[in-house]
């Protein structure tokens, strides 16, 4: 006897439908499986004999054949299970064929018939809408997720015995009262808590309000990593597709919430420097998101630059310059988007206490080879580059001082991006950081006194070509940011204030 | 003397195992090197010990005479055996005279005065400041400075030096045909043609530690006073302090701040009586140069500063300040502070040592 049923694997980031077909015949009794399958699939007979075992149903000694379409396609995962074991009961008219016939299944079974949390619910259920879908089962673990999708009949199992209920009966599981709903969080890093430090304020603001890259050098403890971990706060609110965009992301790694899966703050990834390229890029056979992806619309922080490994600082740079990441392998081409704003952080020496000479021991060789790791072109990649400085004792403890709220800098931030989308309506591009030659020239236009003290400066300053780029757009930013058409010499000086210099350290 | 002098004598200062002092002697009882390399056998064991004939005899199989002089003579480079006149007699004079050197370039004159200008690698930007001042004005007046070429102080007064069209020397730890460090290479080549490399070490040899004391001596030999620019208590300047002592040159220290730890060293010398820089037209008259005039003073046109810059120019010193200071002192907006720090960058009249870090360029404007 013959049934089939439908389910789906991930590829990328794009799930490809999958036709779980099973016959039961006369024969030697045993389960077989085909269809390219990965190792976690392979095992998945011992699962679903046991499983429906255990929830009272007798599987005959017969020969049971299963076979995952189309055949081409790897597939990897535990979310197999669940629609084997529905299929197998379908051919052994357990339930009614009928009843399985236009639904997507996807789930794992533990060895009790419970059915278990999966990876990558969002995508295929979003996928399975487009496709004309109008039924889904997936683990309940599962089910906040699904339940994003709108138009679509979502149902949430605990258990194999429930399903069969389902098919049966026809009962949906109402397990409605263990969802719990979280409330809103707050912002847990506010710049309100960073006391002092102007400067990093006010670029923070520059790279957010532009989509500028941002180096911030100093010693330990000036606020760095906390201005990094502030600057998701002040970005505009996740609009609706960028969320279901992160969602797909983090459904597909697993990293969704149980309990809330919705994602409403922009997402910030610290990356340990001891990070391998897939990890950050995105990697495997059939290559799965990376960091960088994992940040998209929000902060990607790499703290202690200096300590990364050089190769993997050098594959961002071309992620970074076209806003997504390209894997290239035999079974296609891979896109994942990587719309960040790069944030790093790091020491100006091994001890971090240069240029303060007091405290310093390092030598100018050792300095050298510390910020020599990092390679003029990854450099280049950064469009804002400050120095940051410990703080005193009286500002750290002056309550009087009530430092600007993230809400407030966010709301002049919205002003700012608000200004950007009027200007480059109808484009790709979305932020000043991401203009290209020709927008330049179009938005850029400098009058003839500021254009000559640029010329000066680009002379007696010793800039490449790229730097002299960067300022444009920084200064682009910091007119847009006071509401200006006219790019004036006091941004194009600001701007230079905060140029990555060719040689940013001692440099003879 | 001619080649075959030198030739021999090269060979001679490349035996193993027999010390310098040794050396010397043999060729001041009128062993000539070449006898030494064909007649060794021949040589009673009063002046030569058996020990050090086995010695000799192993250099000689291993040495080609004349490969390894046509080899250095290509090079430029020329030993000066203690033997030929041209061996500086200021180097004749020390308790451990080398038995020769070798020079890529030119020697010191004889007759001029000459001053070593020596002082701490990691040197701050007020070091750096006023080594260029005083190597600028011995470069006027025509006096040779003579130093290490080691990254810091030395090659800041060496650079200086060469700038001001001055002549410059240059005494090394390892081989003469070896720049080290690496990123001073434009500097050597340009000493190699307005001024000299000398070094005791034969080319070839690498810059080992235990070279750069001993250097030291030969840098304080070679000059008639020794300026120490900036210090650490403990650090090779001071070494070379103390070996200008012992060879009775007079020595200066330039003063700094108690609390900075890069002047320790040099307020130490001054307490121990070492003579205090106060200006470069004070040291230059002290050192019997006649009519001084008032030195530096290259000022560039008369720089025009607006008042707001001058706010913020006089905030800065010559140690780094970080904008984050500048910015409580002067009370400004960080863009309106931002533009007035690159207005003044770019008049020449502050620089950025390192990011958001400035310090003044001229002292006066």
């Amino acid at each position: 006897m013959f049934c089939s049923v439908m389910s789906a694997v991930i590829q990328g980031l794009q799930p490809e439908f999958v036709q779980v077909e099973v016959d039961v015949s006369n024969g030697l009794p045993g389960f077989c499986m085909v269809g390219y399958l990965a190792e976690e699939v392979k095992e998945a007979p011992g699962r679903v004999r046991t499983a429906i075992q255990n929830i009272g149903m007798i599987i005959p000694p017969k020969k049971i054949m299963v076979n995952l379409s189309p055949a081409h396609v790897r597939k990897r995962g535990s979310g197999f299970d669940l629609p084997i074991a529905v299929s197998v009961m379908g051919a052994l008219a357990m339930i009614k064929k009928e009843e399985i016939k236009d639904i997507i299944v996807i789930g794992e079974l533990g060895l009790d018939g419970e059915v278990r949390k999966v990876k990558g619910v969002l995508p295929i259920l979003l996928a399975a809408k487009e496709k004309g879908y109008r039924k889904c089962m997936i683990p309940f673990a599962n089910l906040t997720e699904g339940r994003l999708v709108d138009g679509l009949e979502v149902i949430g199992v605990k258990s194999l015995r429930d399903t069969v209920e389902y098919f049966r009966k026809g009962i949906v599981p109402n397990y409605e009262k263990a969802i719990k709903v979280q409330s809103r969080q707050e912002r847990v890093y506010d710049f309100k808590d960073l006391k002092g430090q102007k400067v990093l304020r006010r670029v923070a603001e520059i790279s957010v309000g532009g989509g500028h890259n941002l180096l911030m050098i100093g010693p330990p403890g000036s606020g760095k990593t906390l201005t990094a971990k502030c600057m998701p706060g002040i970005m505009p609110p996740l609009q609706k597709e960028e969320a279901i965009e992160l969602m797909k992301i983090y459904s597909i790694m697993g990293l969704l919430d149980e309990h809330s899966a919705e994602i409403e703050k922009r997402p910030f990834r610290e990356v340990h420097h001891t990070i391998s390229k897939p990890a950050l890029l995105g990697g495997g056979i059939i290559p799965k998101p990376g960091e960088l992806s994992l940040a998209n619309g929000g902060i990607l922080f790499l703290d202690e630059l200096a300590e990364f490994q050089k190769t993997v600082l050098e594959t961002l740079r071309q992620p970074l310059e076209e806003k997504c990441v390209k894997l290239i392998r035999n079974s296609g081409t891979y896109v994942f988007p990587a719309d960040v704003i790069l944030t790093c952080a790091m020491n100006a020496c091994p001890c971090g206490y240069y240029p303060d000479h007091k405290k310093c021991n390092c030598t100018p060789t050792q300095i050298q080879n510390y910020v020599g790791k990092i390679s003029q072109a990854f450099l280049e990649r950064i469009d804002l580059c400050v120095e940051t400085e410990r703080i005193s004792y009286e500002e750290l403890v002056e309550k009087k001082i009530k430092e600007e709220s993230s809400l407030e800098i966010q709301k002049r931030i919205c002003k700012v991006r608000k200004i950007q989308q009027e200007r480059f309506r109808g484009s790709s591009v979305r932020v000043n950081a991401q203009m290209n030659m020709q927008q330049m020239q179009k938005f850029c236009v400098l009058d003839l006194e500021t254009e000559k003290f640029l010329k000066q400066a680009y002379e007696k300053l010793g800039m490449s070509a790229r730097v002299y780029h960067k300022i444009l757009k920084v200064a682009r930013t910091i007119a847009d940011m006071e509401e200006k058409k006219q790019i004036r010499i006091i941004h194009i000086k600001e701007a230079l204030g905060y140029r990555m210099s060719d040689k940013i350290f001692w440099g003879e | 003397m001619g080649d075959e002098y030198i030739a021999y004598a090269y060979w001679l200062d490349n035996v193993q195992g027999i010390g310098k002092k040794r050396k010397i002697q043999w060729v001041l009882k009128g062993l000539a090197p070449k006898e030494i390399y064909d007649q060794i056998e021949m040589i009673p064991e009063t002046k030569i010990t058996q020990q050090e004939k086995e010695k000799i005899l192993e250099a000689k199989n291993r040495w080609n005479v004349w490969k390894q002089y046509e080899n250095m003579v290509q090079k430029e480079i020329y030993f000066v055996p203690y033997t030929l006149e041209a061996y500086p007699q200021r180097l004749r004079e020390i308790s451990a005279p080398p038995f020769g050197i070798y020079v890529k370039g030119k020697l010191p004159g004889e007759e001029e005065k000459s001053v070593a200008i020596v002082g701490a690698r990691h040197c701050s930007e007020y070091g750096r400041k006023m080594t260029t001042e005083y190597a600028r004005a011995f470069a006027e007046y025509g006096i040779p400075v003579i130093s290490g070429m080691a990254s810091g102080i030395d090659s800041v007064a060496q650079r200086a030096a060469l700038e001001a069209k001055g002549s410059t020397y240059a005494v090394l730890g390892c081989g003469v045909d070896i720049c080290y460090p690496r990123e001073n290479f434009a500097l050597y080549m340009e000493m190699t043609q307005k001024g000299g490399i000398i070094s005791e070490y034969p080319p070839g040899m690498r810059p080992l530690p235990q070279h750069f004391p001993a250097r030291n001596r030969i840098i304080s030999a070679l000059a008639d006073t020794v300026l120490i620019m900036e210090a650490k208590i403990k650090s090779g300047s001071l070494i070379t302090a103390e070996m200008a002592l012992e060879q009775g040159k007079d020595i200066y220290a330039l003063p700094g701040a108690c609390t900075d730890i890069l002047s320790e060293g040099c307020n130490r010398l001054i307490s121990d009586g070492a003579g205090i820089l106060i200006s470069p037209k004070e040291l230059l008259e002290t050192m019997g140069i006649p009519n001084v005039k008032n030195v530096r003073k290259q000022t560039e046109n008369e720089i025009k500063l607006e008042s707001a810059e001058k706010l913020v120019y006089s905030c800065l010193g010559l140690h780094p300040k970080s904008l984050e200071q500048i910015l409580d002192n002067t009370k400004m907006s960080l863009p309106e502070l931002l533009s007035h720090l690159i207005s003044l960058e770019m008049k020449g009249c502050i620089k950025e040592i390192s990011k958001n870090y400035y310090v003044k360029i001229d002292l006066e404007y």
